[in-house]
């Protein structure tokens, strides 16, 4: 039972670092119809820039609570920086073209940032400082870290936020009003451009935030860290109903509670044939499974056939 | 251009495309030895290696191109045929089944692999089927990495070695053959194996571009309702293509593991999969021609950026500032992105999809949808 609880508890909190990737996704997809291949990059650009920062600062003196902001400020910097590029470069001039010319651009884009990445922190792995306070409480016969509480906390504070920028005030409804209909927002006084490169922005920072999370929780960050998070967080996306905001955030927590409860049972249920070695795969079931079921998603609109 | 341009001009002049031919044949022929002579082996190695992409990119090109559905993870077909020449003519289980029965088993097996996949995304387009196709690919190589257990079946993440060069009876390819008084080193053997294979994979997808099969799949991505409605059975149809496409990429696979020796998952991860998509958007989709330059240029240019990084920084630094490796692939990713920038329809389009690009079609009514 305490393995249930356990489990639960780290599908949570994957879940909600899934989350907050899955929704940069659903929000370039909700307002220009295409994937962004290269967010997951900007999650690992995310990731590295607050590490960096944190192993700087480890002893300049200063509280850690105080570090760990500024490394969080630092990695959000960057990563609207970068976010605002691709749009720029690789979006934003293939507008009119086929959806598969920007579709390689973003896998160019990936590639240049995974390798950047590689030139500036190199090839091997590194790993978190070990700034948060290691207390643990027990719930129900289970651990859950401060770092832990910390993540869920977060996440949903920044998606609450992030709901009440759309739903509430006028920047969220020139958004709304793009993905319904870009020519008529334009024609009612809305500023495309300036709210494509908002979206991207928006959704950069929530990736850079999950950059930071997801390091400090597997205490590890590598280069390479960016494609299988962001095909995850894409999967998030189209399980809860890819351009629905709220859609992105059921879906990451669903994927995470479906991720970490697989990978802790498969070994029982397969009698030992396959074991947590498997967990990657269980995304891409799903995903499939979504697909071929209910293209829309759980909670998202009818999907035409055109999609 | 005018070199294109000279191209096309052959194909309604008889007596000048036999001609060129003929030089082409010559030409390829004596490829090989004026590249180790002049330059080294090992770019005789990067020109074999190109043979295989060329394959790779013309059996994506029936998915991509022709029916216009974008498949990402069409490295799990090349993996497929890798893994089964692997399993069936090494140490690994002790089998040495010959060449001529693995390659059509290889074929098959992808073909069936193509059809798995192909099944359940009948419905799906566009972005969906990509990313979808990814997620396949993944998978397959998810399970390359960890079926080492309970049963060794793919010996995990260490791949397989002691695999055995391709073979013919007792005509083994990894030594230099002796044929009529005729020296032909391995790398070369090789080369005119692979060039077989290759011309022969050219040959099909020539026909069935003007085949009634391939009008078909040219409909289902101009617009898959009409083509419904014109009496095309869609869903046959882009089975097949998934099908006839994945094949291909099986036969290239049983070729690497004989020629490489060695397999592993490492070498058909997703970025292998981009790579050979990029051939045949950079190329031109839809249009052979382009899609052999494509293969051709994105097998050499990673290479000459591998070999110049290195001794271009030693030259102007002094000494080695930035990882080589890191540097050819920054390079790539930035070519990729200037060449759809600049010329979205690739180096050499074919002149529909050309025509499409500048906007004169009707495509402008889907702009309005």
């Amino acid at each position: 039972m305490d393995i249930l609880i356990q489990q639960i508890i780290n599908g949570l909190v994957l879940g909600s670092i899934y989350a907050l990737v899955a929704l940069g996704y659903t929000m370039v997809y909700g307002i220009m119809g295409l994937i962004n291949f290269a967010h997951g990059e900007v999650v690992m650009i995310g990731a590295m820039v607050a590490l960096s920062t944190i192993k700087l600062l480890l002893n300049s003196g200063l509280p850690v609570f105080v570090i760990i902001i500024i490394g969080l400020v630092a990695a959000i910097v960057v990563c609207m920086l970068v976010g605002y590029t691709i749009e720029r470069v690789a979006y934003r001039p293939l507008r009119r073209a086929p959806k598969l010319a920007p579709l390689i651009t973003a896998i160019g884009i990936s590639i240049i940032l995974q390798n950047l990445a590689m030139l500036i922190w190199g090839r091997s792995y590194h790993s978190f400082p070990p700034v948060f306070p290691a207390t643990q409480y027990e719930i129900l016969g289970a651990t859950i870290t401060t770092l832990q509480i910390a993540i869920v906390v977060i996440a949903a504070l920044m998606m609450a936020g992030l709901i009440i920028l759309i739903d509430r005030t006028r920047l969220g409804r020139a958004m709304r009003a793009t993905s319904e209909n870009p020519p008529i927002a334009q024609l009612m006084g809305v500023n495309i451009n300036q709210i494509i490169s908002f979206t991207f922005v928006i959704g950069s920072a929530l990736a850079a935030v999950a950059g930071l999370m997801v390091s400090a929780n597997y205490s590890i960050a590598h280069y390479s860290m960016g494609a299988l998070l962001g095909m995850k967080a894409f999967t998030a996306a189209v399980l809860g109903g890819i351009g629905n905001i709220a859609g992105a955030v059921l879906g990451g927590i669903l994927l995470g509670l479906i991720e970490s409860l697989g990978a802790g049972y498969i070994g029982d249920l397969t009698g030992g044939v396959f074991g947590s070695n498997y967990q990657d795969v269980f995304a891409f079931i799903v995903l499939i499974c979504v697909l071929v079921f209910k293209p829309s998603g759980l909670i998202g609109e009818k999907v035409s056939e055109r999609a | 251009m005018a070199l294109l341009n000279s191209f096309e001009a052959l194909r309604h002049d008889k007596r000048g495309a036999i001609a060129a031919t003929v030089m082409l044949g010559i030409l390829l022929a004596i490829f090989p030895f004026v590249i180790s002579s002049t330059f080294s082996n090992s770019w005789l190695r990067i020109a074999d290696f190109a043979m295989l992409y060329i394959m790779l990119a013309l059996g994506l090109n029936i998915v991509v191109g022709f029916a216009g559905l974008l498949d990402m993870g069409y490295i799990a077909f090349y993996a497929v045929g890798a893994y089964l020449y692997a399993l069936l003519s090494s140490t690994h289980f002790g089998l040495h089944f010959p060449i001529w029965v693995i390659i059509p088993a290889g074929a098959a097996l992808a073909g069936l692999f193509g059809a798995l996949l192909g099944a359940p995304t009948l419905r799906l387009r566009g972005d969906y089927l990509a990313i979808v196709t990814l997620g396949f690919g993944e998978i397959v190589r998810i399970f390359m990495n960890n079926l080492n257990a309970p049963i060794n079946i793919t010996n995990g993440p260490q791949g397989i070695t002691g695999i055995d060069p391709i073979h013919f009876g007792n005509l083994s390819l990894a030594k230099p053959l002796t044929f009529l008084g005729f020296t032909i080193p391995s790398l070369h053997a090789y080369y005119y194996l692979f060039l077989a294979l290759a011309l022969f994979i050219i040959f099909v997808t020539i026909r069935l571009e003007n085949s009634r099969i391939g009008r078909a799949w040219v409909a289902i991505r101009e617009d898959e309702i009409a083509a419904k409605s014109c009496g095309i059975n869609t869903r046959n149809v882009k089975l097949l293509a998934f099908t006839m496409g994945a094949s291909f990429g099986g036969v290239a696979g049983v070729l690497f593991a004989g020629f490489q020796g060695f397999v592993s998952p490492e070498s058909f991860n997703l970025m292998e999969s981009v790579m050979v998509l990029c051939m045949v958007v950079l190329g031109g989709m839809g249009n052979i021609p382009g899609v052999i330059l494509g293969g051709i240029l994105l097998t050499l240019l990673p290479e000459l950026f591998r070999h110049g990084a290195g001794p271009v920084q030693t030259a102007i630094f002094g000494k080695i500032l930035l990882d080589p490796e890191a540097l050819r692939m920054l390079l790539f990713g930035l070519a990729l992105v200037l060449v759809m920038l600049y010329r979205p329809e690739g180096i050499w389009p074919s002149t529909t999809r050309r025509r499409e690009f500048k906007g004169e079609s009707t495509d402008v009514l889907k702009e309005g949808e």
